[in-house]
């Protein structure tokens, strides 16, 4: 694979790649979140891309006016499948999230400097529309021209008395969508969190950090806490409102889904309320059935344990008689998996319950937390590109600061032995999950996935629409697992069957034995015969 | 759908509210991917060349590959020179293109990289080429950085070896699908003239399933057809905004004679494009063509009544929507709204005198406008048709009128890419959409009394 490369290349390419050996005491470093070299085809984005994106874009009561050309805008508009609907406190007349926000900047704002152009269209925006606050995200040029994003947000406060919020996410930053995510994670985390305080009604209270519902995969995981007896205070950034946001330090815990995206917050709520954090995963029955388990345990109460159990009896014999005949086609089948910083890991887990394999499993831009777990933080080494995304490290809020039991509501030995059971402010990462000789890859470049789809042959390739044609064109089933190819939920239960329907479907369909033209088969018949 | 939209008209005078059009450097990778074994390359951070992939990706459904220079921080302070002269060591070792086609991008054209400055320093392997255009993201569109890509193919590629010229012509085919290419190079063939087109994505992005994955597909011009356009005697450019600049620097270069034409959608766009031809190379045109026409004339009068004197909303890019426009007037529609994204004052000058000319008025025409802008006047006063791109589905259904996808980007439909809406045959698919979109709104809304078997 490495061949083709120049030297330089190779000696680069060769630390992120890693190949599980359950022998090995522990995981072998893997080098992630550096830079892509210059000219390698990669799948990676930019930190606009994780910023509005993927964390602040899906906030559906705020209008999130991106600064910049008009591309950065439109690209990023209604194409992550983040699904918004009307609920309590957010009539169908504050969505905003499936409109688009530019402030176009042509060449004289660029020479000129574009802050009276934003100025004018927040006021503009805020007297057509009203909304509840504002975003505002940056594009390349607009750092470089030293346009004071800050600046006009506060002053457009003053004018108009609503939240205007400024991110720094021009696309240079850092090496990928990950420094948007953070970010994005710190300005929420600064200006929002903590402003509201009204605490939803309910003995469990929880946040669904992560969760961006695409293709509703929030809706379903709402569908099921709630019916346990969960009050969902907000999903992070999913389905979410500026509402649910301000209010969301009034939760007693924590749930991190896309670990890679919003870890920052659930850390720095622990930091500053003491807010416990706990990593699930709800892709795959058996994923979510502990998970939902894990959860249950935090809170110590029987007729809470009671309520999951009988959740996941129902669920699981409503589901598994569809999957079984799903498994049917699916057994023993292999997939690889290269995408965003999470699912990779969360879907080996569904693949297993469909009888399926996930031979590689590659981020685009995870750091070596999310492969190797969390406890080599300490370890890893800060370089050029990240030390420019601010690193907050909130002390702990006078008035709202609680010990995690205290959040939990149990005593400190309780909660000792929970911590010790449930690894709660943990992630172990992918590593520990995945079996001998199964390779781990990061960043994979357009190049490698070539030659791993032609050597490893897999029957199924999870990755995004970028490569999916690609992989087509190999004779090779793929499904995007960023936007799910338009299907979805694939989280909890439902999803479950909607992912194991969609796989079959695509493993399935009857044109991949057409391939052949019969004139060929003739012609490939006759020298066989010929031999 | 779309509550928050005020129901009053609102001051929108700043920025882009559901922008029609893109940036420049998606048209330029676009127009880079119509040269046989070429990787274009994104000079810029990494996001733009991830979201313009993606972009295409959707519309074409089919591989879009190309490379970027992976800005960071430090290539945005220092300038790009090294990252670029890095990719192109890196592309030419392990992609192995013939050719690379780098576009700028706003963080590059800002930052003031020298791109001809940098190409000199770089280490190309011989026998390969590199070709440029800058293509800011901060002006026009990607209808603008199509059109760049394609100056710069003549610029770089194109050559005059003589004053005698071939009896051959170039067509630049504008910012249209590989389908609309295959049906372009039908009819220039079954003319009996030899054809020079460039960009020309069909076999790029058309290309079939085989299990064999080719990086670079059989399709495209190739370089050695790209610099033989300087030995044509006539170029047809398609579309002012796409392709007439290219050809006037290839009559400048090569002294080869460009006409400009629309792009051929519609009877009477297809009538011109084929004139040109006869009357240049004083062919015949046979009788197939004959036939084709004869046969969507036939079609217009059998189904006039589906849908003359409605009214219709065109948006989408330039070169589409005056084309479209001239075939609805056609048609009998009555163009209500016509809108591009895309600035520049010869959009409206073209439509107005064409809406004046038909004896229309009252009609709207805006270019540089948005699709905030398109709702307003829909809710002002309703039309009964929109033709246009993907992002319209919005308003059609807050308003509920029918949409007709048309143009570049429909994201939510698939097949369109290999289907052709220029020439004859273009007019047939447009007609039968047109008809069918307005006679399943009949059905729909028809009474049970009224339901009727034959239409």
């Amino acid at each position: 694979m490495m061949t083709p490369y120049p030297e330089m290349v190779k000696k680069n390419r060769k630390k992120h790649l890693i190949i599980k050996d359950e022998e090995a005491a522990s995981c072998p470093q893997i080098e992630a979140n550096t830079r892509t070299i210059p000219g390698i085809i990669s799948q990676r984005g930019c930190a606009y891309a994780g910023c509005k994106g993927v964390v602040v874009g899906p906030i559906k009561d705020m209008v999130t006016i991106t600064h910049g050309p008009v591309g950065c805008g439109y690209y990023s508009w209604g194409t992550r499948r983040n699904k918004a609907r009307a609920d309590d406190t957010t009539s169908k007349d504050k969505i905003y999230s499936q409109l688009c926000f530019t402030t176009d900047m042509q060449e004289p704002d660029i020479v000129f400097g574009g802050e009276k152009k934003l100025a004018r269209m927040i006021d503009e925006v805020v007297a057509a529309f009203h909304p509840r606050a504002i975003n505002i995200c940056a594009t390349c040029p607009v750092g470089l021209i030293g346009d004071d994003l800050g600046a006009v947000a506060k002053a457009a406060e003053e004018r108009h008395g609503i939240q205007v919020l400024a991110y720094n996410c021009e696309g240079y930053k850092g090496v990928s969508q990950s420094a948007g995510h953070h970010i994005a994670n710190n300005n929420v985390m600064e200006k929002i969190v903590g402003k509201g305080t009204e605490r939803k009604p309910g003995r469990f209270v929880i946040n669904l950090l992560g969760e961006y519902n695409i293709g509703g995969d929030g809706w379903e995981l709402e569908r099921i806490l709630k019916e346990i007896g969960y009050t969902v205070n907000c999903v992070l950034t999913g389905d979410s409102s500026y509402l649910d946001i301000k209010n969301l330090h009034l939760a007693d815990l924590n749930l991190v889904q896309c670990h890679r995206s919003i870890n920052y917050i659930a850390e720095m709520m622990e930091a500053k309320y003491g807010t416990p954090w706990l990593k699930v995963n709800f892709i795959g029955i058996d994923a979510t059935n502990q998970s939902l388990r894990q959860v249950a345990r935090c809170f110590g109460d029987e007729e809470l344990v009671r309520k999951t159990e009988e959740i996941i009896e129902r669920e699981t014999a409503r589901v598994t008689p569809t999957l079984d005949q799903y498994r049917k086609v699916l057994l023993g089948k292999t997939a690889f998996a290269i995408v965003g910083g999470s699912r990779s890991h969360h879907y080996q887990y569904l693949l297993r319950d469909l009888g399926m394999e996930m031979i590689i499993a590659g981020y685009e831009f995870a750091h070596r937390d999310d492969y190797e777990g969390r406890q080599v933080i300490p370890t890893i080494k800060t370089d050029a590109d990240s030390k420019n995304i601010p690193e907050l490290h909130p002390v702990p809020d006078e008035k709202m600061y609680k010990e995690a039991h205290v959040h939990l509501n149990m005593s400190k030995e309780k909660f000792d032995e929970l911590n010790a059971e449930v690894p709660l402010n943990y992630y172990e990462g992918i590593y520990p999950n995945m079996k001998s000789g199964q390779i781990i890859i990061d960043d994979a470049n357009h190049h490698e996935v070539e030659v791993l789809i032609q050597t490893a042959k897999p029957d199924l390739f999870l990755s995004g629409v970028r490569d999916k044609y690609i992989v087509h064109k190999m004779g090779v089933a793929s499904k995007q697992l960023h936007a799910y190819d338009y299907s979805g939920p694939y989280a909890g239960y439902n999803g479950a069957i909607n992912f194991a329907r969609d796989v079959a479907k695509a493993l399935t369909t009857p044109a991949w034995k057409l391939i052949t033209p019969p004139w060929e088969k003739e012609k490939e018949k006759r020298s066989e015969s010929d031999a | 759908m779309l509550e928050c939209v005020p129901e009053e008209t609102v001051s929108h005078t700043t920025g882009k509210i559901n922008p029609a059009k893109t940036c420049q450097p998606i048209g330029a990778m676009y127009a880079a991917l119509g040269i046989h074994g070429c990787l274009p390359h994104s000079h810029g951070s990494q996001g733009c060349c991830a979201y313009h992939r993606m972009h295409l990706t959707r519309h074409f459904r089919d591989p879009v590959i190309a490379s970027s220079s992976s800005f960071t921080e430090g290539a945005s302070v220092f300038g790009g020179a090294a990252n670029l002269k890095t990719s192109i060591k890196n592309v030419f070792t392990i992609y192995n293109p013939e050719v690379m086609a780098v576009h700028t991008t706003c963080l590059s054209e800002t930052i003031g990289d020298d791109i001809p400055n940098i190409l000199k320093q770089a280490e190309i392997p011989e026998g390969k080429v590199v070709i440029h255009a800058n293509t800011p993201s901060y002006a026009g569109s990607h209808i603008t950085g199509f059109s760049n890509m394609c100056k710069a193919m003549v610029s770089y590629l194109a050559q005059s070896d003589g004053v005698v010229k071939k009896e051959q012509a170039n067509v630049l085919p504008g910012f249209v699908n590989p389908g609309d290419m295959r049906e372009i190079r039908r009819i220039v063939s079954s003319l009996g003239i030899k054809l020079i087109m460039f960009p020309d994505t069909s076999g790029v992005l058309d290309s079939p399933l085989t299990s064999r994955y080719q990086m670079y597909p059989e399709g495209g011009a190739t370089v050695a057809e790209i610099r033989d356009s300087g030995n044509s005697e006539v170029t047809l450019a398609l579309g002012a905004f796409a392709s007439h600049d290219a050809a006037d620097i290839l009559q400048e270069k090569c002294g080869v004679t460009g006409i400009p034409l629309k792009l051929p959608i519609g009877l009477k766009a297809t009538d011109d494009f084929i004139m040109a031809l006869k009357d240049w190379f004083g062919v015949e045109v046979p009788g197939a063509l004959t036939l084709e026409r004869g046969q969507v004339i036939d079609t217009l009068i059998d189904t006039h009544f589906h849908y003359q004197g409605k009214t219709v909303a065109i948006f989408g890019d330039p070169d589409h929507v005056i084309a479209m426009t001239e075939f609805a007037l056609s048609m009998g529609l009555i163009p209500k709204y016509l809108l591009t994204g895309t600035p520049g004052k010869e959009f409206e000058a073209t439509l107005n005198k064409m809406l004046e000319e038909a004896g229309i008025q009252e009609s709207r025409v805006k270019a540089d406008g948005d699709l905030f802008d398109l709702h307003q006047w829909i809710r002002e006063e309703k039309v009964d048709l929109m033709i246009g791109t993907t992002y319209g589905k919005y308003i059609s259904r807050a308003e509920d009128i029918p949409l007709v996808r048309f143009g570049f980007p429909i994201l939510d439909r698939a097949v369109h890419p290999l289907m052709s809406v220029v020439g004859y045959r273009g007019c047939l698919r447009l007609i039968e959409q047109i008809s069918n979109a307005l006679l399943e709104r009949r059905d729909r809304d028809a009474l049970d009394e009224d339901f009727e078997l034959v239409l």
